[in-house]
């Protein structure tokens, strides 16, 4: 397997894994731990009605537990989608990248290796926590995370150097270029996706112009009106919770929907130069890609609607999400039958 | 290759290992310890009412509001620079096909690569003097020219389908 095929079967492995990882902690672990997070808040506004210093203690370590355990599990899922991203990326500039064919595939393997470890170590942070840690504030699942970022780093920076010869015409990339092909499916993932990245980018703009300032400003004074309410002995305390609960979710909503429409405009550009290497028929290949397109609407779309239209809409939402994995597993398959038609083509050795 | 193509691909690779760097020296030396303030801060606003010391807990909650700040936009900063990057080594992949001449397209990847680096910079410069104009202004001004810069290639897009 040359290097490019290497990244483009690992990218789309990883992307596929990390969607699933969130669609999972979406459906399992995302309202759960919000609800959770919740009823701790509000026994520590009960526990300061009552002056209870120890029971505030124990509610805020719930609370901790509870955050770093979904914290850790949003990382997980962006980390490994988005190395994902960056392996097809490198499978893209593998045509101008002059380095030797097996130092090219030593690269891609690390990569896409670390790629895995990365959010994996992540992952495991909530478990681990600090046993055994020769040092105060990082555990061994962070060392292992960031070991592996680290190493991410250093594939990136040696195909920069090979990028670098190639330019300098020092060397030969040994790797055929993509075809040029102006086929339905590559049409309509670039084009959609361009679209659905410029989207992205608008409502992006629009809520750090509008919400940003406002969602910071709200939190603090809740969180005022909550310890106000509890140290007075008045009651509302779990009206103001209920609020924080409101904002967090409005918040969350409108970050994800920014965030996963961006990530899928990018995820369909980069899907429409694998496209040669999906060895499906034209049928369905055309099928896979509108349901790529369909998922990667449904979603951010339905995120959004998840204010007004609760938990329905979070799970039709999910059924997007899925949608894109599906269509990403079969793109996957695709990628496995391939035969390395183009390589023999141009003529490169495997 | 043409000079435009070059320009994206070498800031998008650049700005990716920027901001993994930043991304590594932000798990290492800062996340943890951030985290920790922030949570302590807030711990602290429910117990001071709890000890009946209601005087520190707006305090509290003022200094865990201000922690969180500086957080998001370092996360920011972050995950924006790495999404930039990636989207501009498509579009470095990808220009010569945007119908566009060759000036056009060289002042297309230079705002795409200015705005991509400008704009998240501004944003993190909001953590070092709060509510900076020059801040605010760089993060508005590169959101802006990245978005433009986008716009242009999806109007290319377009022109050459038809």
């Amino acid at each position: 397997m040359s290097a490019r095929r290497l990244l483009i079967f690992g990218g789309i492995a990883l992307i596929a894994g990390g969607m699933l990882f969130g669609d999972i902690f979406a459906v399992f672990v995302l309202h759960q731990n919000g609800g959770q997070t919740g009823q701790a808040l509000l026994d520590a506004s009960e526990a300061v009605r009552a002056g209870n210093v120890l029971a505030v203690k124990e509610a805020f370590q719930r609370i901790g537990r509870l955050l770093e355990d979904h914290g850790t599990k949003v990382d997980t899922h962006v980390h490994m989608t988005d190395a994902g991203y960056l392996a097809l990326l490198l499978a893209l500039i593998q045509p101008y990248v002059a380095l030797a064919p097996r130092r090219k595939k030593l690269l891609a393997g690390l990569f896409v290796a670390c790629g895995l470890l990365l959010p994996v170590g992540i992952f495991l942070i909530h478990y681990a926590g600090l046993a055994y840690s020769p040092f105060t504030a990082i555990g061994w699942a962070s060392v292992l995370a960031d070991s592996a970022g680290a190493v991410l780093i250093f594939v990136l920076l040696a195909e920069a150097s090979g990028f670098w010869n190639f330019l300098r015409g020092a060397g030969d990339a040994c790797e055929a270029q993509l075809p040029d092909d102006r086929t339905w499916e590559r049409r309509a993932l670039m084009s959609s996706g361009a679209f659905l990245i410029l989207v992205g980018f608008a409502y992006g703009a629009w809520y750090a112009a509008v919400d940003l300032y406002r969602h910071e400003a709200r939190e603090a004074k809740i969180l005022k009106e909550v310890l106000d309410t509890s140290s007075g002995g008045q009651g509302g305390a779990v009206v103001a919770v209920a609020s924080y609960g409101s904002l967090a979710a409005e918040r969350a909503v409108k970050i994800a929907a920014h965030s996963h429409v961006i990530e899928f405009g990018l995820l369909a550009m980069l899907l429409s130069f694998v496209q040669p290497y999906v060895d499906l028929s034209d049928r369905w290949k055309r099928r896979w890609v509108m349901v790529l397109l369909a998922g990667s609407a449904i979603l951010p779309v339905f995120v959004l609607l998840e204010l007004n239209l609760g938990l329905v809409a979070g799970g039709i939402a999910d059924v997007g999400g899925l949608l894109v994995i599906i269509a990403l597993i079969a793109m996957l398959v695709g990628v496995l039958r391939y035969s390395g038609r183009l390589e023999m083509v141009a003529g490169v050795a495997e | 290759m043409s000079s435009s193509r070059k320009l994206l691909l070498w800031g998008g690779i650049g700005l990716a290992a920027l901001g993994m760097l930043y991304g590594l020296h932000h798990a290492i030396f800062v996340e943890h310890q951030t985290l920790d303030r922030m949570g302590g801060s807030l711990a602290q606003a429910f117990l001071s009412p709890a000890q009946r010391n209601t005087v520190d807990a707006h305090h509290a909650i003022d200094a865990y509001a201000s922690t969180k700040y500086d957080y998001v936009r370092q996360v920011d900063v972050h995950s924006h620079w790495i999404g930039l990057a990636m989207v501009l080594i498509v579009l470095g992949v990808i220009l010569d096909k945007v119908a566009l001449g060759p000036r056009a397209r060289m002042w297309i990847a230079v705002a795409l690569v200015v705005g991509s680096f400008v704009f998240p910079l501004g944003v993190i410069l909001q953590t070092v003097t709060r509510g900076a104009a020059l801040a605010s202004a760089l993060a508005i001004t590169g959101s802006a020219t990245v978005t433009i810069g986008l716009g242009a290639v999806v109007w290319g897009f377009a022109r050459s389908s038809t």
